[in-house]
């Protein structure tokens, strides 16, 4: 029988410092067979382990159409995630992935596509927008608003030149004024408002703090975006993954299960627990 | 219906005897001032009369368990590296649980929607369930907290058991009702019992069932929850007395909220599921510090909601309560659900007369 709380045990390729608290983990299943046979959907989640630790949820960021390692960004938080930064190249950890659902992807081809993050919050984006700019014709216009508190918290700098050469307009904002900064300062939901979008044919993917999320949200709505033409997806406290545990419902709905991808509709039509 | 077999006390002596040389025959005795289902043995004292303090639900849900174990190898020749090595710990043992009341070994059945659905199969629990058999005993009495009979159930109801036992003069009329009852009763013993002691079950079972009175029609209250969710003053005012401690999670037969840690020492070490309690804080408590259930009036909303609207919307009505009473009795500050699930009842419909 499949155990579902059975992790497969994976190595730690690569690491990436991506912030002072944010790290990036490149990993690839011992099983070879297992990770050739890897299978998952943009905004699908895993549940990595520390043995002797615990287990945690992130979202695997990198695209399914890149698939020679899985990769999470980890930021520093609590007991798993301080144990995790601790770990070195070669270190064995647990991987139970992928889990929930994903961003509605089919749905998505043929129009415009915006992308509003912000922070750690670029993680599930990531994996969205690298499996669109792979698949680039299959899209219209492809913009990413990113911000973070400081320059030095934005994560994936590395690589903003490929994503602007495959084909994404990238708007980067700071919270303030930095020395040697010559992007946008301000919030990204009052950046969102400067850019001001229109909502023909467009599919707006928001994910960062709640805070940010709240605003963003307001301020499509004010650019006349429709509730099914925005996505979000959520951050619970989650044990098992799994839809057993109790912790990550709202009503009805789990979200490691149904979610953690939900329109603003179907958020709409959900008991008010976020 | 199979003629049912007259079981004396002695029987049941030897019949519990015999099945614990085969199984763990779990039995309520008295441990530490509370009932529990503890392993049988010629010593232990059983006790029978009265509801068990705790549900047997750790007889398949057990309150710590293993799911995994671990071991980093050392690898003397390459000292840098530190394989890792995780092994399944699926349990096997047979169980029976003898004398619990239908409202403890209902709560399985609640279990079993969640644990082995179509869309995921907890193997802990299916290997668990699969084998354990229930032996129950029809109420004889009925006690100021009970309410089976709100939700769906009754004082002899036999849903998730093996075998039923009737309480009448001198012992048990037994029935099997299960291919898994007709194997245990066979090494019951006993005499078929006469057409006076199926009449004196039947007039027991008849008074007990009027004793518990006139149940309400809860049938709203899954959409009533729903329509009071945001209104915080209810919740504020139903939770104001509760202390978040937790006794209701702990004693219900259908909570199955749980935590998974991991219990290092040294290189090795176990991947344990816990009992969790959703009225703490903790419990949702994410990473951020923000938490979605920040209050007892949340905690105690998704308690009630789950029990009463989530878990009946997903299960065709089914509520998620055996109607045990064990939440309201054993409470430290008596807050009672079914006050909860009446006034909210209420509550939504003087919303919807005023709105009207």
């Amino acid at each position: 029988m499949n155990n579902p709380y059975l992790p497969d045990i994976a190595t730690i390729k690569e690491i990436i410092q991506e912030t002072p608290n944010i790290k990036t983990f490149r990993v690839v299943l011992n099983d070879e067979k297992r990770m050739q046979e890897f299978d998952f959907k943009p905004g699908q989640v895993g549940q990595l382990s520390v043995f002797g630790v615990g287990e945690s949820t992130f979202v695997i960021n990198s695209p399914p159409t890149r698939k020679e390692y899985l990769q999470f960004s980890v930021m520093q938080v609590g007991e798993v995630t301080n144990r995790l930064h601790s770990l070195q190249e070669g270190d064995q950890i647990g991987v139970r992935a992928p889990l929930g659902n994903s961003f509605p992807l089919e749905s998505m081809k043929g129009k415009e596509i915006l992308f509003v993050g912000g922070g750690i919050g670029m993680a599930p984006l990531r994996t969205l927008l690298l499996t669109m700019l792979d698949k680039r014709d299959e899209f219209g216009d492809i913009t990413v608003i990113y911000g973070a508190r400081s320059p030095q918290d934005l994560c994936y700098t590395y690589e903003f030149d490929m994503w602007q050469s495959l084909g994404a307009n990238l708007v980067l904002t700071v919270d303030r004024e930095f020395p040697d900064w010559d992007g946008r300062v301000g919030f990204v939901p009052t950046v969102l408002t400067e850019e001001a979008p229109k909502p023909a044919n467009k599919v707006a993917i928001t994910c960062g703090p709640p805070i940010m999320i709240k605003f963003v949200l307001k301020g499509l709505k004010d650019l006349q975006f429709a509730d099914d033409q925005i996505i979000t997806t959520l951050e619970k406290r989650m044990k098992c993954g799994v839809g057993l545990c109790g912790r990550c419902n709202i009503g009805t709905h789990y979200v490691c299960v149904d979610g953690p991808v939900f329109t603003y509709a179907q958020l709409k039509a959900l008991p008010s627990e976020l | 219906m199979a003629a049912k077999t007259y079981l004396t006390h002695e029987d049941i002596s030897k019949w519990l005897e015999d099945m614990s040389s085969q199984a763990t025959v779990l039995v309520p005795a008295s441990v530490d001032r509370a009932v529990k289902f503890v392993p049988y043995d010629a010593q232990t004292q059983i006790v029978l009369e009265h509801q068990a303090t705790a549900p047997p639900k750790e007889a398949v849900f057990p309150q710590t368990e293993t799911l995994l174990k671990y071991r980093y190898k050392k690898d003397t020749e390459h000292p840098e590296t530190q394989p890792l090595e995780v092994k399944e710990d699926v349990p096997e043992d047979k169980v029976v649980v003898f004398g619990a009341r239908p409202c403890g070994t209902r709560g399985f059945v609640i279990y079993d929607r969640v644990f082995t659905s179509d869309t995921i199969t907890d193997p802990y629990y299916k290997a668990r369930r699969a084998n354990t058999a229930f032996i129950t005993i029809a109420c004889d009495q009925v006690e100021n907290t009970c309410f089976c009979h709100w939700v769906g159930s009754h004082p002899a109801d036999s849903e998730g058991s093996d075998i039923m036992l009737f309480p009448v003069q001198g012992g048990y009329l037994a029935q099997s009702v299960t291919d898994k009852g007709d194997q245990l009763i066979k090494q019951a013993g006993g005499t078929k019992a006469s057409g006076e002691q199926q009449k004196e079950a039947d007039t027991i079972q008849a008074r007990v069932r009027e004793e518990l009175g006139e149940a309400p029609d809860i049938s709203d209250v899954p959409a009533s929850l729903l329509q009071i969710f945001d209104n915080l003053d209810f919740w504020n005012d139903v939770s104001a007395k509760c202390i978040s401690c937790g006794a209701c999670t702990y004693l219900c037969p259908t909570c199955y909220c749980f935590n998974i840690t991991d219990e290092a020492y040294g290189l090795t070490g176990k991947r344990i599921r816990t009992w969790d309690n959703c009225m703490s804080y903790l419990f949702t408590l994410e990473g951020s510090g923000h938490n979605p259930r920040m209050t007892k009036a949340h905690r105690l909303r998704n308690r009630v909601g789950h029990k009463f609207s989530y878990y009946p919307e997903l299960h065709e009505g089914v509520f998620a309560c055996c109607g045990c009473g064990r939440c309201i009795k054993h409470c430290p500050m008596a807050v009672d659900i079914r006050e909860i699930a009446l006034r909210a009842k209420e509550t939504a419909d003087d919303e919807q007369s005023v709105s009207a």
